[in-house]
């Protein structure tokens, strides 16, 4: 949406509508010659303070900490984990047969009736680096890092659902309400920039399914909610002036405004008033910043080519480029939503096969150049990487006719196992924590669990996840709930 | 961890400690288990042996297990023996083993000797003061001191006198009617009424302007805005799908009764309980309806609607959530806790948030996606075609059908449906089917199926299947062919009907919604008799793909209905009276005793791990319901009643916080032993019990008294000395100084620039908003309607609501966060409505009869803020101003006067002073 236009519209409406309804009115009565008295005493001198009240000001955490910043990037839809990292030569073995009632029992899928026929790995696998991390043909690029990451093989969750089970990720509960993981952190650390907003939110594809509560704020203050950098329009809502007011009209409007606040203090003696001249100021330093920050045009050749950016266009890419400007600038969170990855092969080109194969190359690239370019920036020591998806995918094939009769190669929700990432902020290098069955279908070693996952973010940005409450309808909440363990393994 | 915390924590706890101090020095040498024991027990013990914990078998929570024998054989408090008391050993033992609290620090010297001084004097237990009643009678202080106006100001001079400060001058009468006027109506006066109130001598001069306030009907509208936080009203459902509900005539219920002055205890019983009211004889239909209306109130729960979701879980979530709401709302009590476990500090069993739902667990709603049972009414308008088209169809009706009448006492918008189904015109829309399977999604606002997968079906209960002989579908597909199956009472019950379905597009065409054309299909149904429940289920055809199709309706067709014998033109009239729509408002209805559901506990707050069943009742800490039915209606009765020692404390308190910025308790949704002390208990419990036994439970007296008082209409100075020794204005040194509320800020610079749209009641309306394009479809003037009427979808409300601190109203929430930021100043800088409301102004300072520019800038500060600018601030609007000029004709612009305007106007709409009440 464009910016002028919306002003443009809006003022439209506003000018018929003035026209109509009010218009005459206010050429006869106007607003001349009326006068009170006024009654306020005189000034007050008193001596100047600025009162620093900002929820954003730098906090220490529990412990000197690992990272500063962190850098979400979910695939929401959740990518198959056994046509990325997690290489089961026994499942292609299978491939076609009748799933054993065994692994059905008890089960809940969100779209498998009946028994469905298991469904091999459909890209071929090699290992990389020193670390024999495991990378499906389907990455060109980010094998290059094997040596950099550390893979989570036996992730779990509780929730098959989209929705719920990416709330579950990113604030702890599969229940709207609580606050996000960005949320937590903005409030326990503050910021670095001031001139920024502490948590920004960027998306690619289509907004995530559970929406907005994936940054909310719950039970936080709400200046802790994440703020959605978009791509058209302003980037922050408001950061631009109105047409007719430019630049340096604006900042001297501001300083107006601040010191008419000024007398007002005088008057009134209210330190919130000392306040909101901070934050007007603020406001101002955001509108240069942001848009400065958000504008990558200015970036060189070389830097679009390795993200394979184009200026101007909304995608993947251009996030993961933004995501490094705003971590240099000092942003403390960063989440990026991409949404295409829930391939359950309804369509053609929609599989594990196809259709994931073109996921990976619209990410492989952009995703290996943000690591790369933070790394050779030093930031990587400070940011925190976390890649992966609500849930996994199952090694059985997804069969929503019921007749085992598709052609498409689809796999349904997933809980008890997938991969993620992680990479940066100290966690250990070309690692890999735990492992599945020889389907890739429970986690057999090493199985870490959302809340376990959670705890370690917390700890690497050096918090205890278990003092780190807030206390809301009479109990002290926290991001992990009532569990999660730190996994001390990967650090 | 967190400065700014423990600077509040310092803040709060300081007038507190010092009232502590004072009010120590009052009592006898007793100790008071309230004042000096349960805040320790709270502080250091009560986490391992309390709600959650109850380590040895020993809790705090409640007497007799306090008293009792703990899992060593011991007694932990023996009255009058504190050297035999376990307790006392542990506390004071050096074994790090034995010693108490284990692994912490240990109590300090006068904490111990406390406790053993309290166990001496016979360790008497007290109940948590709020627990008990108020007394009747309560005296209030008097000081003989002249400043006093009402009783408010004797206890408010009472405390500031042991402090040694003294009230502060009364505000002047431009900034005390602005505070008024934004106080009980949310709007600003105009400069009229701001120039009538200051030129008026008469003693009354401001009880006139209080009277007139509250008979305006923009009261109605603001009491709204607080009450539908505690309502969580929105328009939207919530969660993933987050659809519209229409739910609005709720909204525009709580303002009519605002305006009315509904007694509260009425206001309380109508939203819980109206449906359960019994009918009296006579009674109208707009009474009938106001009742249930009201109970929609409960109806603002989410609601899920994603695929795979299980209906019964969300039904208990809702239930759950309307158990919490009610108890923060009436009692100031928080019990999410006591979902899974006792509370942790509180008097409160884990049983007993079970037994409360039990009394709200037998409504018929349960989390459907259309949201039944519904209350069905027409807008005037509509009400108008309905009666046009029957009295025509009426009309020519033959004389065998002169029996199909309306029937005068129903309600208009059931009558017609009786009235259809009479004619044989029997249509079901989509969107009223009953239930789904998990494989199926609505499309298109839920207005239409969209099927996803083979086998899926939909529910349609208690259908009339007798004479039907044929079915007829209104669909959109892409597929070449597919099935819809009939079957009865479950998905794989006797199949009665099944219908072909065809592509309705030019060309086979599957895939997301990639079609536009409707067609029909019909199909014979077995002849079948009674009353069934309907599945339809999908059938793929030779090709499968997802998306099969979107159904519109079905309808139920007989041969012997009446409507086959009618001509053409009847017909069709027919059909068009079936097709006005009506507001349906999703309202709470019982469902009848044969039906009861049973309440059990749920493990660990587990709804699928079942423990005992338990009758609807009440905590045993608050009075028995002994004198009333065990029902919802007896419930809401009870919550009511004047021996409720929490109701009245916890309303007055809400009502005080709206008007000072924070309550005489501060943690509103809090009245327990956890929640902040009263800094007035005796004034809260005066007013409390006048707004009972005076007030006679009428808001608008409450309020009254409170505007009244001096206190309320002290000037907001604040003094050095003011600033050191009560930052928050806890004392009440002085007049309320509080940012308003995001609605405020909106309304009032919408009624300052001319712009508001004073329109009341309605559907919510969708001003412009960069985040949502739906706005454009708006109508003209609507996007100027006050705040209250903007509509709230709960995963995206309107910006400004929002980053003005708005909660997002998914839950129940007491306190609204007052949050200084820079994305505020960017919103009031650079949102279109308050440019608007700029430009608008500015336009008022050209056109008016000032000579100078610098009469133009104050006459757009006295439009704006009802008084006049300082020179100084004359001076820096002027400069602006002649700055802006140059600027603007550097730049050629043929307007340069009116955008010069404009900015100062804008700047002015920025200021702390009209931020800020």
């Amino acid at each position: 949406m464009n910016r002028k236009t919306i002003f443009e519209e809006a003022f439209f409406e506003q000018a018929t509508f003035n026209t109509r309804r009010h218009f005459l009115k206010q050429c006869t009565s106007g607003l001349g010659g009326i006068a009170l008295s006024s009654i306020l005493g005189g000034c007050f001198q008193s001596e100047q303070k600025i009162v620093d009240e900002n929820p954003f000001a730098v906090k220490p955490p529990h412990f000197p900490a690992k990272a500063k910043h962190i850098i979400f990037l979910h695939m929401e839809g959740a990518p198959s984990q056994l046509e990325l990292f997690d290489y089961k030569p026994e499942l292609a073995k299978l491939d076609g047969q009748l799933c054993p009632p065994s692994l059905l029992e008890g089960k809940r899928f969100a779209f498998i009736k009946g028994t469905p026929k298991m469904l091999g790995p459909q890209a071929t696998f090699q290992q990389h680096g020193q670390s024999g991390a495991w990378f499906s043909d389907y990455f060109k690029h980010l094998p290059e890092l094997a040596d950099e990451l550390t893979f989570l093989k036996a992730m779990h969750t509780d929730e098959f659902n989209h929705a719920p089970a990416q709330l579950f990720m990113h604030t702890g509960s599969a229940r709207v309400g609580r606050p996000s993981l960005g949320s937590w952190i903005t409030y326990g650390l503050g910021s670095e920039n001031q001139n920024l907003p502490a948590y920004v939110v960027l998306v690619s594809g289509s907004e995530p399914s559970a929406g907005k509560y994936l940054w909310g704020n719950g039970f936080l203050p709400s200046v802790y909610q994440g703020v959605q950098c978009r791509s058209k329009g302003d980037p922050v809502l408001y950061i631009n002036n109105p047409n007719t007011i430019d630049t340096e009209l604006r900042k001297k409007s501001i300083e107006t405004i601040n010191k008419i606040n000024e007398l007002t203090y005088q008057e009134i003696g209210d330190p919130e008033t000392l306040t909101r001249i901070s934050q007007y100021e603020m406001a101002f330093r955001m509108q240069a910043e942001v848009p400065e920050t958000m504008d990558i045009s200015t970036e060189p050749a070389y830097i679009h080519e390795m993200y394979g950016t184009e200026v101007g266009k909304a995608s993947f890419a251009n996030n993961c480029l933004l995501a490094r400007k705003l971590i240099e600038k000092g942003v403390r969170v960063v989440q990026l939503f991409d949404r295409r990855w829930d391939n359950h092969g309804t369509d053609e080109g929609s599989g594990v096969d196809i259709g994931l194969r073109r996921n990976v190359e619209y990410v492989d690239k952009p995703i290996t150049a943000l690591i790369k370019d933070l790394k050779q920036r030093g930031l990587l020591d400070e940011t925190l990487i976390v890649w992966g998806g609500e849930f996994g995918r199952t090694p059985m094939m997804e069969n929503r006719a019921g007749d085992n009769n598709t052609p498409l190669k689809g796999r349904d929700h997933h809980v008890d196992a997938f991969t993620m990432f992680m990479a940066g902020a100290g966690i250990k290098k070309g690692y890999s924590h735990g492992e599945t069955d020889e389907i890739g279908y429970y986690g057999v070693k090493g199985k870490t669990h959302i809340h376990d996952l959670q705890a370690t973010i917390m700890h690497v940005m050096g918090f205890n996840h278990e003092q780190f409450t807030f206390p809301f309808q009479g109990r002290n909440f926290r991001l992990t709930d009532v569990s999660g363990k730190v996994i001390q393994e990967i650090l | 961890m967190n400065t700014q915390y423990l600077k509040w924590v310092f803040i709060c706890a300081l007038p507190i400690a010092v009232l502590f101090f004072t009010y120590r020095k009052w009592t006898s040498e007793q100790i008071s288990y309230n004042e000096e024991i349960r805040p320790i027990f709270n502080k250091k013990c009560i986490v391992c042996h309390g709600g959650v914990k109850k380590n040895g078998n020993f809790s705090l929570l409640f007497p007799e297990e306090a008293y009792a024998k703990a899992k060593s054989g011991k007694f932990a408090i023996i009255p009058y023996d504190a050297e035999n008391s376990e307790v006392i050993k542990r506390i004071k033992s050096h074994d790090p083993d034995e010693r108490m609290p284990k692994e912490k620090d240990p109590l300090t010297d006068e904490e111990i000797q406390k406790i053993e001084k309290w166990i001496n004097q016979g360790a008497k237990w007290e109940n948590h003061w709020a627990y008990s009643p108020p007394k009747s009678r309560i005296d209030v202080p008097n000081l003989g001191n002249e400043w006093a106006k009402n009783e408010i100001d004797n206890f408010v001079f009472e405390k500031l006198k042991h402090e040694g400060l003294s009230p502060s001058k009364e505000a002047d009468r431009p900034t005390l009617l602005r505070r008024l006027s934004l106080d009980l109506i949310g709007l600003p006066p105009t400069l009229q009424e701001t120039k009538d109130f200051v030129n008026d001598k008469s003693p009354n001069a401001y009880e006139k302007q209080v009277d007139r306030l509250l008979k305006s009907p923009a009261f109605g509208e603001r009491w709204a805005s607080m009450w539908l936080d505690l309502a969580r009203y929105a328009d939207s459902k919530g969660y993933e799908k987050d659809l519209d509900r229409s739910i609005w005539k709720y909204r525009d219920w709580v303002i009519k009764a605002f305006n009315a002055d509904m007694p509260f205890d009425q206001f309380t019983i109508h939203q819980l309980a109206g449906d359960l009211l019994p009918k009296t004889p006579n009674e109208s239909i707009e009474s009938l309806e106001n009742r249930y209306i009201a109970t929609a109130f409960h109806r603002n729960t989410m609601a899920n609607d994603e695929g795979g979701t299980n209906d019964e879980e969300f039904r208990n979530m809702a239930i759950i959530d309307r158990v919490s709401t009610t108890m923060e709302v009436w009692q100031g009590t928080t019990m999410a806790c006591v979902q899974c476990h006792s509370h942790p500090y509180d008097p409160f069993r884990h049983e007993d948030f079970y037994k409360l739902a039990a009394f709200f667990n037998n409504t018929q709603d349960r989390d459907l996606y259309n949201e039944k049972p519904l209350f069905r009414t027409y807008t005037k308008e509509k009400e108008q075609d309905v009666v046009r088209l029957t009295n025509w169809i009426n009309l020519k009706l033959p004389a065998n059908l002169s029996s199909v009448k309306y029937s005068e006492k129903a309600l208009l918008a059931e009558k017609t449906n009786d009235y259809l189904r009479k004619l044989g015109f029997y249509r079901i829309e989509a969107e009223s089917f009953d239930s789904t399977s998990r494989h199926i999604e609505l499309w298109n606002n839920q207005k239409e199926i969209m099927q996803t997968t083979e086998g899926a079906y939909t529910v349609y209960e208690d259908i009339d299947l007798t004479n039907i002989e044929t079915v007829k579908y209104r669909y959109q597909s892409g597929a070449e062919n597919a099935y819809i199956e009939m079957r009865l009472g479950s998905s794989e019950g006797e199949l009665i009907s099944k219908v072909e379905t065809k592509c309705s597009e030019k060309e086979v065409n599957v895939g997301w919604s990639r079609w536009n054309q409707y067609t029909t299909s019909s199909g014979k149904v077995k002849p079948t008799k009674g009353v069934h429940d309907v599945y339809l289920v999908f059938r793929k055809g030779k090709n499968f793909w997802t998306d099969l199709m979107h159904l519109d309706w079905m309808e139920l067709q007989s041969s012997k209905m009446p409507i086959r014998t009618l001509p053409k033109p009847v017909q069709d009239s027919i059909e068009k009276l079936a097709t006005i729509d009506a507001i349906a408002t999703p309202i709470m209805v019982e469902r009848p005793q044969n039906k009861a559901r049973k309440t059990h506990v749920f493990i660990r707050g587990n709804w699928m791990l079942k423990g005992n069943e338990v009758q609807p009742d009440v905590p045993a800490i608050l009075p028995t319901m002994k004198n009333y039915p065990k029902t919802r209606l007896g419930f809401a009765e009870w919550l009511v009643n004047k021996q409720n020692p929490l109701t009245s404390r916890v309303i007055v308190n809400r009502f005080w916080e709206q008007l000072f910025g924070t309550g005489l308790l501060e943690s509103l949704e809090d009245f327990g032993s956890m929640g902040s002390k009263p800094t007035h208990p005796e004034l809260l419990d005066w007013l409390a019990v006048k707004f009972i036994n005076e007030d006679n439970w009428k808001v608008k007296s409450l309020l009254k008294t409170i505007v009244m008082s001096a206190t309320y209409q002290q000037s907001s100075f604040i003094s050095k000395e003011l600033e050191a020794k009560d930052p928050r204005n806890l004392l009440l040194a002085r007049g309320p100084r509080v940012r308003l509320s995001s609605e405020q800020i909106r309304d009032q610079a919408l009624a300052i620039s001319g712009l508001l749209n004073p329109t009341m009641y309605g559907p919510s309306v969708r001003p412009p908003n960069p985040t949502d394009g739906a706005w454009r479809r708006e109508k003209s003037g609507n996007q100027f309607r006050r705040a209250i009427y903007t509509y709230w979808r709960r995963t995206n409300p309107y910006p400004s609501m929002i980053t003005f601190d708005s909660p997002q109203r998914n839950v129940c929430v007491s306190r609204r966060v007052r949050t200084n930021t820079p994305l505020q100043a960017l919103t009031t800088l650079n949102d279109t409505v308050y440019y608007a409301a700029a430009q608008n102004i500015a336009l008022k300072m050209q056109l008016s009869q000032a000579k100078t520019t610098r009469d133009k800038i104050r006459a757009g500060y006295v439009h704006i803020f009802q008084k006049q600018p300082s020179q100084s601030k004359t001076t820096l609007l002027e400069n602006l101003y002649n700055e802006a000029l140059i600027d603007f004709r550097k730049k050629k612009s043929t307007k340069a006067e009116l955008l010069a305007l404009t900015l100062t106007a804008n700047t002015m709409l920025n200021l702390d002073e009209f931020l800020t009440k």
